[in-house]
């Protein structure tokens, strides 16, 4: 499904990613762990497209189509998704709006017709039991004045709502508790399939408890410097990083 | 700017047609408005170079063969209102005119100085700043008619009164018009001002509203400005507060080629509030000036002020607030705040937020900002499929929304939405249904 090859990227000349090299197959679950500043952020927003780093060198493929030429928002329509580590607040914007925009462009992407309003809201309603959603954030603007929890729980409910084949949890567990936690990765189990795939970035082995991952790689300085099965997660989480630095 | 001269003299060539057919209430204010005009050059006082356009005045007030009220219909059809047209300088009264609420009186300005010859002097002109203003002295100069609505004690007119002012024809054209508002104590009243222009010719408009809310009075006054090229919209907005008193003032430029707003309150007695907001949607190379002053007389006066403005291509748009604080008006408290985001390189935005405070214990403060759309927003749109176009038009719609949520008349701020939506996406936000913007060998000539 996602195959990236030797991948560098910089952001404000300063180059993060140095050759990443990395496939994931339809049904799997890759972990990506490292410590900070390592690049995991970055290579979520590479994927994502994000504007402000720009690729040096490398290629990737996303279900035989080259991703780095497609504009964000084609990637998206495309079946990439990308849990923010930071979701941004949009005041002003209606979360109901916002999701219609973005389930009737990526509807208009594959020739069907926008939803009527009628079957849009009871999309909405389906949707938002899988992260057990609060009605009243669905009434709000985009994740304006919701905690930590809410609006984390909210990118998963969007990642419901788009079905993406590829989604990329950036922390994802970051600023969550345990409850939160739980609801989000249950989320995520519920919306895996055989045709979908996921890559979990998260510091910790704690979400990896709930997310169980099938391979586990571990980013320092910008490259993949270990990849093995779900017990390296255990092994980091008890050795720490300071045994792959050396 | 420009010779007042050439005014001066059309006024002493046409003083007696003017006045004959205007009326002697407003033919008082005539003699100030000519010693400012003749002084003005002197003063450095002119006036803009588009009164330099050869208009066509309409002194005689020969009346269109067309019935105003089928010929045009507004952006905002449908809310229920008492409509009135005013085609260029020209009041039509409604042929179907719904009955009014026991004393109210809505009519053209010159029925009303007949009829009710005394009030209309009582408060006619109280406001104006006619020696210091050019554009006002021009008003009391030439202006021979306009909307008059009065308001008794206690009365509350339940549906909004609706005013089209259309400027319509086939020469260019300058129209001049005064309205009075007065709204007695207690009474309650909204108005929704709708200016549109039709035809490629030009056109300019000086347009002068006095308003007066009385003690308690509640008053909601809308303007949508969807203008078309060629259109010079100059309006002055008056307002006289008394004790507690509420006045919610929203000023909204859709579509416009240069407009120059004044408004000035003075919340002249204690308690009395003011909400004065605006929007202006503006690109190619439309021009939108807001002028404001709020004058705090008296304690514990409130006035809230936000005016946003979205400006795209090479349009520019001017921001003057004035907030002044007098020493009587302890308590007091003044909010203004004026956001604009220029969206592409070449848009530019001027603004002046200003607060002069002569009390020691009130609560005032002012801000102003220029900015592009936020582009960490933008991001995380795009990264969920929206359009870059769509995005864009989903974050200005929110930029404006708090503005938009001021307005008090549903029907109006549901239609507003549709039709900023509809601005933001540069499709034709002008009417469905009307006549002169169907096919062009239908349009009716004078």
């Amino acid at each position: 499904m996602l195959k990236i090859e030797n991948l560098h990227a910089s952001v404000g000349g300063k180059e993060i990613l140095r050759g990443i090299n990395l496939e994931v197959k339809s049904g799997e679950v890759h972990a990506i762990m490292g410590p900070n500043g390592s690049g995991k952020s970055t290579l979520s927003a590479v994927l994502a497209g994000h504007p402000a780093y720009t690729v040096t060198e490398g290629s990737v493929t996303f279900c035989g189509k080259d991703l780095l030429a497609m504009p964000p928002e084609v990637r998206s329509r495309e079946g990439l998704f990308l849990s923010f580590q930071y979701p941004v607040e949009i005041p002003g914007v209606s979360m109901v709006n916002f999701m219609r925009a973005a389930v009737n462009e990526h509807r208009k992407h594959k020739n069907l017709p926008p939803l009527s309003a009628t079957d849009f809201l009871k999309l909405m309603r389906e949707k938002k039991e899988v992260v057990e959603l609060d009605n009243r954030l669905a009434n709000r603007s985009v994740n304006e004045g919701f905690s930590g929890g809410e609006k984390k729980r909210n990118e998963i409910f969007q990642m419901a709502m788009l079905e993406p084949k590829l989604s990329i949890l950036d922390e994802t567990d970051s600023g969550l508790d345990i409850d939160a936690l739980r609801i989000v990765a249950s989320g995520v189990n519920k919306l895996k399939s055989k045709d979908t795939a996921s890559i979990v970035i998260t510091h910790y082995q704690r979400l990896l408890d709930y997310i169980v991952p099938d391979v586990v790689h571990i980013l320092y300085k910008g490259q993949i410097v270990k990849t093995a099965g779900k017990e390296l997660a255990l092994l980091l989480e008890e050795k720490g990083y300071d045994w792959i630095k050396e | 700017m420009v010779n007042t001269e050439e005014y001066v003299n059309i006024y002493r060539e046409y003083r007696t047609i003017i006045e004959n057919n205007s009326s002697e209430a407003l033919n008082a204010l005539r003699e100030e408005g000519f010693q400012a005009l003749e002084r003005a050059e002197s003063d450095g006082k002119g006036l803009i170079k588009e009164y330099e356009t050869d208009f066509g005045l309409n002194f005689e007030r020969y009346t269109i063969q067309n019935d105003p009220y089928k010929l045009f219909t507004c952006d905002i059809p449908n809310i229920g209102a008492y409509l009135y047209y005013i085609v260029n300088d020209t009041f039509y009264a409604n042929p179907q005119q719904q009955s009014l609420p026991a004393g109210v009186i809505i009519c053209s300005l010159k029925e009303a100085a007949q009829k009710h010859s005394e009030l209309v002097k009582s408060y006619i002109g109280k406001q104006m700043h006619i020696k210091e203003n050019p554009n006002e002295a021009l008003n009391a100069l030439l202006a021979q008619d306009g909307l008059f609505v009065y308001v008794p004690k206690n009365v509350q007119v339940e549906k909004p009164i609706q005013l089209v002012n259309l400027m319509y024809g086939n020469v260019d054209i300058m129209a001049v018009a005064h309205n009075l508002i007065v709204l007695e104590e207690g009474a309650k009243a909204q108005v929704l001002v709708c200016d549109h222009s039709s035809g490629n010719v030009k056109y300019l408009a000086n347009r002068v509203t006095e308003v007066y809310a009385g003690k308690n009075a509640v008053y909601d006054h809308y303007k949508v400005e969807n203008t078309t090229e060629g259109m010079t919209n100059i309006c002055s907005l008056l307002i006289d507060q008394q004790e507690g008193s509420e006045v919610v003032s929203n000023i909204i430029t859709l579509n416009n080629c240069q407009t120059l707003n004044t408004i000035n309150a003075g919340l002249n007695a204690p308690h009395a509030s003011l909400s004065l907001c605006g929007m202006c949607f503006l690109d190619k190379t439309q021009y939108v000036s807001n002028d404001t002053e709020i004058l705090h007389q008296k304690p514990d006066t409130n006035s809230f002020e936000s005016f946003k403005y979205i400006l795209d291509d090479e349009s520019k748009g001017n921001f003057y607030g004035m907030i002044k604080v007098f020493p009587d008006a302890q308590k007091s408290v003044a909010m203004q705040s004026n956001k604009n985001i220029c969206v592409s390189d070449k848009a530019q935005m001027r603004t002046m937020p200003q607060l002069e405070i002569y009390a020691d214990d009130v609560k005032c403060n002012h801000g102003a900002t220029v900015g592009q759309l936020d582009d960490t927003a933008l991001f995380y749109m795009l990264s969920r499929g929206i359009s870059k176009d769509e995005a864009k038009m989903l974050l200005m719609s929110a930029f404006v929304y708090d503005v938009l949520e001021k307005v008090r008349i549903p029907a109006l701020k549901d239609r507003l939405k549709l039709l900023i939506e509809r601005r933001l996406r540069k499709e034709n936000s002008s009417c469905d249904s009307c006549m002169i913007c169907g096919s062009p060998s239908s349009r009716p000539t004078l």
